[in-house]
């Protein structure tokens, strides 16, 4: 394409094209991108994804280590796993298992495994990945201490802790943009009022508040309703950084010449809100909205973890760290910490996009 | 200067006021109270639980009482340095939380030390030399920094401790001072023990504070005021210290403010994982057991350090900045 072409392309190219173009630059938040709608599509479909029941159990496989996938056979594409064989060391009677090398457990895509209601609604019994024979078990990244898969219950509680950011985003955003809205838009008064409760919420130490609040639930709740309350929670300290986002943005475009020929029309105030002014500011909220999730997947985690958020049966990622909580269990089966390193490939592709998106979003940037 | 702190701290006073009452009531919202949680104890131990016992117990504790008579009892103690009594340990307040807020204010003002010790000089060196290879890496690490949470890098230093070092990491003491009075030897120990857990609670906070001091900085570094006296002849360093850096420096107080509230409240679950001897496991089992006094005391100190922070914050960009200080 000629430099002729590809100028008269961008001086008719839309806003939105704009930003796409300058987003594809950016190589980590490309990275980050592909990695957040991965993450989202495998929470979207757990059931097929994840090769096994996240909760089905054997308390003959407990703590079993993960084990490697060997792709090759010989010279042939064949993946597969060594089956481990349960050992007692003769003097200790201490068990472990030992790699055994005469059998290999075969690996086959789209395999039948174990029965699931995808959404709750579809029965299947088809997995992504899964042993040749169902009744074998393969534990990629290792089992936990009632022999699940951890594997299995990751891919489960990305559904919740990814899910919990979309939702406690969402209620943050609509208290953010009213409030923001309004304290950027009216000034004097309102300003001051929405300020002050700002300042006093982000003083407040967040951890110590969020326990107070979780502690508030009553035990015998369902996880629906802890889950949906646990978000309410997390959203009301969260949403005051988007509120001075917003805020910020509406004071400043307030004086902007295309808004007062928007007065000057004689358009009303809501129609000057939201069609001339929230379309101007949207690039920006969608970044701040984007540097926002990874902040409420952390929270729900801690939460979770301290034994005040999601409690079993319920699979978070922040309720399975639970399983790693003291040293006993992490020095016999460091894997239970995996979970941990999802909620930190998340977090770190949910920034690098976001940081992308900011960068995209601003016109005069270079 | 004098009249500013002043000003200051009386704004602090309607603060404090607010943030008791939210605390307070955040503690009564909680279904049940002690009694009942002590009742469901007692009934789960197979024991007989008597009405009339429960009743005593309510009044003898003031828990018939409205929240708002129970609010006015426990500030007007407050007021005089008496926190109530725990109803879980059967002692006053004060006596159980001395030592363990102490012990968190020292974790997190030498963490915030840690912090600005470390973020400062990488900050400079990212600015100073952006796009160099050591910028990239530590651009690197601060977003690493930044996603991991805190209670799983003291898991993983637990681990790593454990499978290496064949020792525990947890814990402020080794055993022999668990329970010694004050003396040379156990701040000695205290200092042993300490950094681990100043470490990982001052990765996240050094993680965004370099990521603040790099963007100052560059927004500063090709100001004209910079060439003219790179023009004049001033070395390099000097002229970096004296000028850009001070100008630089700015937000970089004025986020003491919220770096301060960040440390309390990660510094309450790191504790609780590492099993530290702070504020945080203590007031985690005060909130279960409903032991409303003790819950209430700590979140009251824990809020009232973070307005401590903003006011100290305020006070530093004063001195540091001639503008605001004449306003």
């Amino acid at each position: 394409m000629s430099g002729a072409v590809m100028a008269g392309g961008l001086a008719t190219a839309s806003q939105s094209k704009l930003m796409w173009l300058r987003f594809r630059r950016h190589r980590m938040a490309m990275l980050g991108l592909a990695i957040v709608v991965l993450m989202y599509l495998v929470a979207l479909f757990a059931e097929p994804v994840a090769p096994f029941n996240p909760d089905k159990s054997n308390a003959r496989l407990v703590f079993h280590p993960p084990q490697m996938v060997q792709f090759f056979d010989g010279w042939s594409f064949s993946p597969h796993v060594l089956a481990y064989r349960l050992a007692r060391d003769p003097v200790t009677l201490q068990p472990s298992y030992i790699a055994d090398g005469s059998r290999k457990v075969r690996l086959r895509f789209f395999v039948a495994g174990d029965p699931y209601k995808l959404w709750g609604l579809f029965e299947g019994n088809i997995h992504l990945i899964g042993p040749e024979n169902a009744r074998d078990a393969v534990f990629i990244l290792g089992a936990d201490r009632q022999g699940r898969d951890v594997l299995s219950r990751m891919i489960h509680g990305a559904r919740a802790s990814l899910s919990i950011g979309l939702v406690g985003v969402s209620i943050s955003l609509l208290l953010g943009i009213t409030l923001g809205g309004m304290s950027g838009f009216f000034g004097g008064r309102v300003d001051w009022g929405v300020q002050r409760v700002i300042e006093f919420i982000i003083s407040l130490p967040t951890i110590p508040i969020w326990l107070a609040l979780a502690a508030i639930l009553p035990k015998e709740w369902s996880p629906m309703a802890i889950y949906f309350t646990i978000t309410l929670i997390i959203s009301l300290v969260g949403w005051t950084e988007l509120a001075r986002v917003v805020r910020g943005r509406f004071l400043a475009l307030r004086g902007d010449s295309f808004v007062t020929a928007a007065w000057l029309d004689g358009c009303s105030q809501g129609r000057i809100i939201f069609r001339h002014m929230l379309p101007a500011l949207t690039s920006h909220i969608i970044a701040a909205v984007t540097l926002a999730i990874p902040n409420m997947i952390l929270a729900e985690t801690a939460l979770s973890f301290l034994g005040l958020g999601l409690k079993p049966p319920a699979i978070s990622w922040g309720a399975l760290l639970r399983e790693a909580q003291n040293v006993q269990s992490i020095a016999a089966a460091p894997w239970l910490l995996l979970p941990g390193a999802a909620v930190a490939l998340t977090v770190l592709a949910l920034n690098f996009l976001g940081d992308g998106l900011r960068d995209a979003a601003d016109p005069y940037a270079n | 200067m004098g009249r500013f702190i002043v000003r200051r701290l009386a704004g602090m006073v309607p603060f404090i006021i607010l943030v008791s009452i939210t605390v307070f009531m955040l503690i009564k919202l909680t279904p049940g109270d002690f009694v009942s949680n002590y009742a469901a104890a007692l009934a789960a131990a197979g024991e007989t639980v008597d009405d009339a016992m429960l009743a005593s117990m309510r009044s003898r504790y003031g828990l018939d009482q409205p929240w708002l008579v129970q609010y006015w009892d426990w500030i007007s103690g407050v007021v005089v340095g008496d926190f109530g009594y725990s109803f879980q340990w059967q002692q006053p307040v004060s006596a159980l939380i001395g030592e363990r807020m102490g012990l968190t204010l020292i974790l997190s003002v030498s963490t915030l030390l840690f912090t600005w010790s470390v973020a400062l000089p990488i900050g400079v060196y990212s600015a100073v030399r952006r796009y160099s290879l050591g910028d990239y890496l530590f651009t690197f690490i601060g977003f690493v920094g930044l996603a991991v949470p805190g209670f799983l890098l003291a898991l993983v230093l637990m681990y790593v401790g454990v499978s290496v070092f064949h020792a525990d990491v947890g814990g402020l003491f080794s055993s022999a001072y668990a329970d010694a009075p004050w003396s040379w030897g156990r701040c000695v120990d205290l200092a042993q023990h300490l950094w681990i857990p100043i470490i990982i609670l001052g990765t996240s906070g050094a993680a965004s504070l370099i990521r603040i001091m790099r963007a100052n900085l560059l927004d500063q570094l090709h100001q004209p005021y910079v060439d003219t006296a790179r023009a004049k002849g001033l070395s390099e360093f000097s002229l970096l210290v004296r000028y850009p850096i001070r100008v630089a420096l700015n937000p970089f107080v004025s986020t003491l403010g919220w770096v301060l509230p960040n440390l309390v409240s990660g510094a309450v679950i790191i504790s609780v994982v590492l099993n530290l001897p702070t504020a945080g496991p203590l007031l985690l089992q005060a909130l279960m057991g409903q032991d409303q006094y003790l819950a209430g005391a700590f979140l009251l100190l824990l809020c009232s350090l973070t307005v401590i922070g903003t006011l100290l914050s305020d006070i530093l960009l004063a001195l540091l900045d001639p503008r605001i200080r004449f306003q």
